[in-house]
């Protein structure tokens, strides 16, 4: 064995001939398509529009069985994962015992003792050491389970004609194991897109079989092979947080003022009232009511306010080819009052759309701020307002 | 009585190591008129390059570079100079089962590899990368300034203690524990907290036990891992980097800084001892008996020949005597440098790759290291020592013959203090000792071997001058940091003779290619006015 280089993914024989812009990207050490064509907007148009089918095997899984699977899950995350009925999927957050945002994901509960939890880095170790005297398995499934999220409003036919079951049945959060012209698979209707979508979850062994399946099948639908770039797009849109971008995880922050709490990420819902003890359940707790310095908001940028920044220097507006993930201040008068973590062009909303961290004075839906835009190597700022995420919520989402 | 000589140097530097030169150049920015005296035709002390086989330059003693200071490498411009550091991206330990652990620039890939030893271990690695690099962000501050005098009620001493205390009570809980863990814990100890990979345990517990005469699980050890972390914290080099020339052109770049400012380096002059008149240090005589006067006397040397050797002792106060006697040296290490007709093969992964270009160890286990101990505490050079190598060669072609390699070995253990001493055939024996231990990982070892410099902490004593062969002037034990570096009440690079001042690597903070030493005495001096 010589130096392990990135990794590839099961997909990866499918994927890469169709990668005409050699844009790649590395995600959890591996390298999956950052966009198929040289421009990504069609398969941004395929996640709203039609079907976008999306590699997403670099997400760690972990799956956790046993009597006290339910125990250790419900002993990590903020929400209660006792009272997930078999066949739900649970979004949430995990936290250290400051009720710091460790990393977030889903807990699937595929039967009474058996779970699986997707996450964006590492737990193992953080599962260990929480599973001290519960009896739960752990067995990282991250290397022998591919993952591909198909999205738009068309997935649902598309998978309703190749599964042997009726997935129309198939409600929002919700798994189930299904075979899939003989493949076997779990489906959960969940995804990064906020969008009608499905997560198909396969052996690496049948990966392949798999994109070829779903590619034929999604054909006459429009399916569209879709990167990163596009789904970027479409989470900003949703309003989905990503690690490492909208927040750093307390595990590896240098400083208090890195980390932040659920409450603090928008993700007050997520932390239960009334459940057993949890790592944080104290700190967040406390933080329930004594109130949180910050928030997590969506800002709108003011398109009147932007043209006529440009309009001063002789340009009209120049908008981001795609979503932007660089820190940007925001300001309430001559004060910086947070800043953005990601932003983009919304395509569909024909908006210009951030995510940003706000003083909680300043988080009201409605609120005026000020956002730095570069003009012509110039800072300016830009009127935006404050507003409630998601931008974008179709209800084929949850119908 | 005295003929009155005119005083022509603000300065003598004695000894032109790196930071002799750290200091002169300092000295020299600040409008002083310097002179370093080396002994050697050439500078650098334990930093130097030489061509000791006709083509083959060998960094004879250190041979990587991470803790030089930024602010001198800024201050003193050294890329200017020549300084130029190239990174040492992985790190590759071939193990006895004919596996490996290795370490790469890119952390997935580090991810990966550690994965293939311990799953929990792939994570624990992220976390205790961040504690350590939290814990060198919370000692670091200390290694900027001289060190107050804790028993001391002098106003700028309790003004520099307050504001220590405060530093430290503005560390987070986690932080002080872990502090005070890496404070009285064993390498091993400390990391068996956080590691469960015999291999990764090895691998990380071997920097705590660089430069002393202790082993990974002797109390202590901990404190050394985390000086080997304090390179990394700035961004200025990526963890440990070899310098293109060696170390030898490090301490070049700073003689050529030194320089630039007016600094005189004067090599092959021996400084006999230091000419003191009342309690004022006011020159050096030299080994030819010629007598230069200075307003200030700066000793680059190690404390013991600081104090004992280059002044009278009954000339200073008994407890400092007495400390600086009972400083413990003790040298613990050798180097064997190879003239190669070809790379090393490693059975563990053959042929040329990217671990030939970073740090390569053999430190299979704690057991491993520990036995190495055990040989050195009954007198012995170990066995089966701990090896840390790179091949310059394969970072700057320059160093070999075009095709042909020079390989750096650090070892350890050899003890200075060796049953029968050192001689030629001990020496010999040592060297067997080395690359019998390599040719079990690389068997072509002994075919390619075109020359060898066989080193042993005699060598280094004899050479550089460092007592006891002590590759850091003197031990890093917590005992000898610090306040405690050489002496309490003297460790702020001052010395009871008024005009007399000391800047070696036995001062605070000391220790490895860094220059802070030199620094802070050339502050202490210019504050002082006495230059
Ligand atoms: C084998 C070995 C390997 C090492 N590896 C590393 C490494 O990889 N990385 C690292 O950071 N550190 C390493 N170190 C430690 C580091 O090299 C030293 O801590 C540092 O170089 C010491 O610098 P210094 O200027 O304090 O003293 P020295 O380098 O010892 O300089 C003292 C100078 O004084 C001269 N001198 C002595 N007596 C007289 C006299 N009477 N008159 C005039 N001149 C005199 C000597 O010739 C010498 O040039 C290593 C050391 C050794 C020995």
């Amino acid at each position: 064995m010589t130096s392990l280089g990135t990794r590839t993914t099961p997909f990866h024989s499918r994927t890469a001939p169709l990668v005409r812009g050699h844009a790649w990207r590395r995600w959890a050490g591996y390298v999956v398509p950052a966009a198929y064509d040289l421009i990504h907007d069609l398969e941004y148009a395929a996640i709203r529009g039609t079907a976008a089918l999306i590699d997403v095997t670099p997400l760690f899984k972990y799956r956790i069985r046993g009597a006290g699977a339910a125990a250790l899950l419900d002993r990590v995350v903020t929400r209660d994962v006792r009272r997930a009925k078999t066949g739900q999927v649970l979004y949430t957050p995990w936290c250290d015992p400051d009720g710091k945002v460790l990393d977030d994901g889903t807990v699937t509960r595929l039967g009474e003792d058996d779970f699986r939890l997707t996450s964006a880095h590492p737990n193992l170790r953080w599962l260990h050491q929480n599973a001290v005297g519960i009896d739960a398995d752990i067995d990282d499934e991250s290397e022998a389970v591919a993952a591909l999220s198909l999205q738009g409003p068309a997935a649902r036919e598309i998978l309703g004609s190749v599964a042997d079951r009726d997935v129309s049945k198939l409600r929002f959060f919700r798994a189930t194991q299904a075979r899939l012209e003989g493949i076997p698979v779990t489906l959960t209707r969940t995804g990064y897109t906020g969008d009608l979508g499905y997560e198909i979850w396969v052996g690496n062994d049948r990966a392949e079989a798999l994109w070829d399946l779903l590619v034929a099948a999604g054909n006459p639908h429009g399916l569209l092979p879709t990167g990163l770039l596009a789904m970027d797009v479409a989470r900003i849109e949703a309003g989905l947080l990503l690690i490492d971008v909208d927040y750093i995880s307390a595990r590896l922050a240098l400083i208090e003022t890195q980390k932040s709490s659920p409450f603090e990420l928008n993700l007050g819902w997520t932390v239960a009232k009334e459940k057993r003890p949890f790592v944080g359940q104290r700190a967040l707790e406390a933080e329930r009511n004594g109130g949180s310095s910050w928030a997590f908001r969506g800002l709108v940028v003011d398109w009147d306010s932007l043209e006529a920044l440009y309009a001063e220097v002789g340009l009209p507006p120049q908008l981001p080819s795609a979503a932007w993930r660089t820190s940007t201040p925001i300001f309430d008068g001559g004060r910086q009052v947070g800043y953005a973590t990601s932003g983009c062009w919304s395509p569909l909303l024909k908006k210009y759309l951030a995510l940003a961290h706000l003083g909680s004075v300043h988080a009201a839906p409605g609120t005026e701020v000020e956002i730095e835009v570069t003009i012509e190597h110039r800072r300016k700022r830009a009127l935006a307002t404050v507003t409630e995420t998601p931008f974008f919520d179709p209800e084929r989402k949850r119908a | 009585m005295t003929v009155q000589i005119p005083r022509t140097w603000d300065a003598i530097v004695i000894g032109g190591g790196h930071n002799g030169l750290v200091c002169a150049a300092y000295l020299a920015r600040a409008g002083r008129k310097v002179l370093v005296l080396e002994r050697r035709p050439l500078v650098g002390g334990a930093a130097v390059t030489e061509e000791v086989f006709p083509g083959f330059r060998f960094t004879v003693f250190s041979y990587v570079v991470s803790l030089l200071r930024p602010e001198i490498i800024r201050d003193l411009d050294l890329p200017a100079h020549g300084l130029n550091v190239v990174p040492l991206e992985s790190t590759f330990n071939p193990l006895p089962d004919g596996d490996y652990l290795a370490t790469w620039a890119d952390p997935e890939e580090t991810r990966r590899e550690l994965y293939r030893h311990s799953p929990r271990d792939a994570d624990a690695y992220v976390e205790f990368g961040r504690l350590m690099q939290r814990m060198a962000m919370a000692v670091k501050p200390i290694l900027g300034i001289s060190p107050p005098d804790p028993g001391s009620w002098r106003p700028k001493d309790l003004l520099a203690m307050g504001r220590l205390g405060k530093h430290f009570r503005d560390l987070g809980e986690k932080e002080l524990h872990a502090l005070v863990k890496l404070m009285t814990m064993s390498s091993a100890d400390y990391l068996s907290e956080w590691f469960e990979s015999e291999a990764l345990k090895a691998a990380k517990s071997a920097s705590g036990i660089i430069g002393t005469f202790l082993g990974p699980r002797s109390p202590g050890t901990a404190y050394v891992l985390l000086h080997h972390y304090m390179g990394e914290i700035d961004g200025v080099f990526r963890a440990w980097g070899f310098a293109r020339g060696g170390t030898g052109a490090v301490s070049e770049s700073i003689a050529s800084a030194a320089r630039s400012f007016g600094a005189e380096v004067r090599t092959d002059a021996a400084v006999e001892r230091v000419l003191v008149e009342g309690d004022r240090a006011v020159g050096v005589v030299l080994g030819d008996g010629k007598e230069l006067r200075a307003k200030t006397v700066v000793s680059g040397l190690d404390p013991r020949r600081t104090f004992l050797e280059l002044v009278e002792p009954a000339s200073l106060p008994e407890e400092l005597v007495s400390a600086v006697e009972r400083f413990r040296f003790r040298g613990s290490s050798g180097k064997v440098n190879l003239a190669l007709s070809e790379l090393p093969n490693f059975t563990a992964l053959p042929g040329m790759g990217p671990h030939l270009k970073g740090a390569i160890a053999i430190a299979p286990s704690v057991d491993y290291l520990e036995r190495a101990y055990d040989d050195a505490k009954r007198g012995e050079f170990s066995r089966r020592p701990f090896l840390d190598m790179v091949i310059p060669s394969m970072l700057d072609p320059t160093m070999a013959p075009p095709g042909k390699h020079v390989m750096s070995i650090f070892v350890q253990y050899a003890p200075y203090h060796r049953n029968g001493g050192w001689d030629d055939a001990s020496r010999e024996a040592f060297g067997d000792a080395v690359v019998d231990t390599l040719a079990e990982y690389a068997p072509n070892i002994r075919s390619a071997i075109l020359h060898r410099q066989v080193i042993t902490p005699a060598d280094i004593e004899a050479v550089t001058g460092l007592s006891e062969g002590n590759i850091f002037g003197g031990e890093l034990a917590l005992s000898q940091l610090f306040f405690l570096r050489p002496s309490p009440a003297w460790s702020d690079h001052r010395t009871p003779l008024r005009g007399y001042y000391q800047c070696g690597s036995g001062t605070h903070p000391g220790g490895g290619i860094m220059g802070a030493s030199g620094r802070l005495a050339a502050n202490a001096v210019i504050a002082d006015g006495t230059a």
